[in-house]
């Protein structure tokens, strides 16, 4: 039911996922951000199992923090995909962490990039990636839709379409979404794309 | 050689190593601090050589295969998280409630179940799961919170609370704890309200209902709910939450009991019997009778 995907354009980066928090039957949370700025150009858009998903994403970017201050210089981001690879197999034959990872990053040198890793410790540089059910129609959309130096507006339009496709035709379609985008600028949050409003925790 | 096996020389041995195996992907360690009062148990008897004595064991039951039934035994007590709990927060703080049935099965243990922990003053936790692990762990949690207090010479947030007990609870994921609890309190930044359970989840958020009887209260609550209540409005939404997912569900009953967190800690509203709620929110009405039979 959770679906994370994401894209390559020219110098930037986006992953969209969903943001409904679900139990069963239950949905405790329609606007849980899954999307974690692993650093200032980094973005880790997860899927899979809700303690998994956010202890390990936590300990991806704790860690990915603390090679900075040790070395003094950030990660790239193919690095940090093969380390978070790295610690997916290492605890795969004990105990797995059942979480499906796009990772997102920009690097000055190399520019924009996207690795999908599974939770079977598989990892892909890719130009797109798709996760949980929503895959089936994001990726055959962006297959279609999608060329390389795609601009901005352009993607968000793909994206758009994408989450049209997937609230349209799954039958368990969580409402909302969150776009982020990673660029020379760095990782920020781009729009949310609400159908259900949930009460907002800057409320209180 | 033929040895003949002492049919009753049980060795019982609390094995805390066991337990690492299964978070080393982690780095992290498996929180025992818990259990630190636990020492290795060898042999039934209380003598050791040089006159120590052992702490008090157990023998463990005469089966053919003690893994099957360690297994059947957990599944036996395994609870379906048969309650109502409730909470969420508003202008004035954070609204707590839950019903007081525990059930196994079609049996109705206690009507009288306090499913509000106190955590400290000023924050509580629900109890939904298993009753022995949300007890322990929120008390432990009470603990760790005090020690926090003291090492930093100031209250430990929500927050940070909540992220002491999911770290716990993530943990001994796998191992059989069944806990969905809220953590509600009020610090620095204000109202807070996490949600934690035994299989690691933490989510912030505004309102949630745990337990089989959530569902019900999610309908009540949601339709009823505004951020600009008064204490006595969002009681008496909390208290109606209750008693309409005890009508329904089975395994919740008893008490409804409501609680509030305010900015000077937390009070115990109300304790009402649903039973007698459900005849104050509908009264009998005396029906026409059309015929009566009269004692001649």
């Amino acid at each position: 039911m959770e679906c994370v995907f994401g894209l390559v354009g020219k110098d930037y980066a986006l992953v969209v996922a969903d943001t409904s928090a679900v139990h069963s039957i239950l949905v405790h949370k329609s606007n849980e951000d899954k999307i974690m700025k692993l650093d200032s150009h980094k973005l880790m858009g997860a899927s899979g199992e809700a303690g998994d998903r956010a202890q390990f994403t936590e300990f991806i970017q704790k860690n990915v923090a603390l090679y900075q201050f040790r070395n003094g210089i950030p990660l790239t981001t193919a690095a940090a995909a093969n380390f978070t690879r790295g610690e997916l197999a290492t605890a795969l034959r004990k105990s797995p962490y059942m979480v499906n990872i796009i990772l997102a990053g920009y690097d000055k040198e190399t520019g924009p990039s996207l690795y999908f890793i599974d939770y079977i410790a598989s990892v892909h540089k890719v130009d797109k990636a798709a996760f949980g059910y929503g895959s089936y129609f994001s990726l055959a959309m962006m297959d279609r839709h999608y060329h390389s130096n795609m601009s901005v507006e352009e993607a968000i339009d793909l994206v758009d379409k994408c989450i049209i496709e997937i609230r349209s035709r799954l039958v368990v379609a969580p409402p909302n979404f969150v776009i982020k985008i990673v660029d020379k600028d760095g990782a920020r949050e781009y729009a949310w794309r609400e159908s259900i409003k949930d009460a907002h925790i800057s409320a209180a | 050689m033929w040895h003949s096996t002492k049919s009753h020389d049980k060795q019982v041995i609390f094995c805390k190593s066991t337990a690492f195996l299964f978070v080393q992907g982690m780095g992290m360690k498996l929180n025992t601090s818990a259990l630190e009062s636990h020492r290795l148990v060898i042999g039934t008897s209380d003598e050791l050589p040089n006159g120590f004595s052992t702490a008090p064991s157990f023998e463990i039951p005469n089966t053919t295969d003690f893994d099957c039934f360690q297994k059947e035994a957990i599944q036996m007590v395994k609870p379906a998280k048969g309650t109502t709990t409730l909470a969420f927060i508003f202008k004035e703080g954070v609204m707590v409630a839950a019903d007081s049935r525990a059930s196994m099965g079609g049996y109705i243990s206690s009507q009288s179940v306090k499913k509000i922990i106190e955590i400290n003053p000023y924050m509580l936790g629900t109890m939904a799961g298993g009753a022995a692990d949300c007890q322990f762990w929120h008390r432990n949690l009470g603990v760790k919170c005090r020690l926090h207090e003291l090492a930093n010479k100031r209250r430990i947030s929500v927050t940070g609370a909540s992220k002491l007990l999911a770290n716990i609870l993530y943990s001994y994921r796998g191992m059989g704890l069944s806990v969905g609890t809220m953590i509600a309190g009020w610090d620095e930044t204000g109202p807070g309200l996490y949600y934690v359970d035994s299989e690691g989840g933490r989510l912030k958020g505004m309102r949630f209902s745990v337990g089989s009887g959530s569902p019900y209260a999610y309908g009540v609550l949601d339709n009823g709910y505004r951020y600009d209540m008064s204490v006595d409005e969002a009681a008496e939404l909390a208290r109606r939450a209750i008693y309409h997912a005890t009508f329904r569900d089975g395994a919740s009953g008893g008490v409804a009991s409501v609680y509030h967190v305010g900015a000077n800690g937390w009070k115990k509203l109300s304790g009402d019997d649903v039973a007698e709620l459900h005849y104050n929110y509908y009264p009998v009405e005396p029906t026409i009778v059309e015929q009566v039979m009269v004692e001649t």
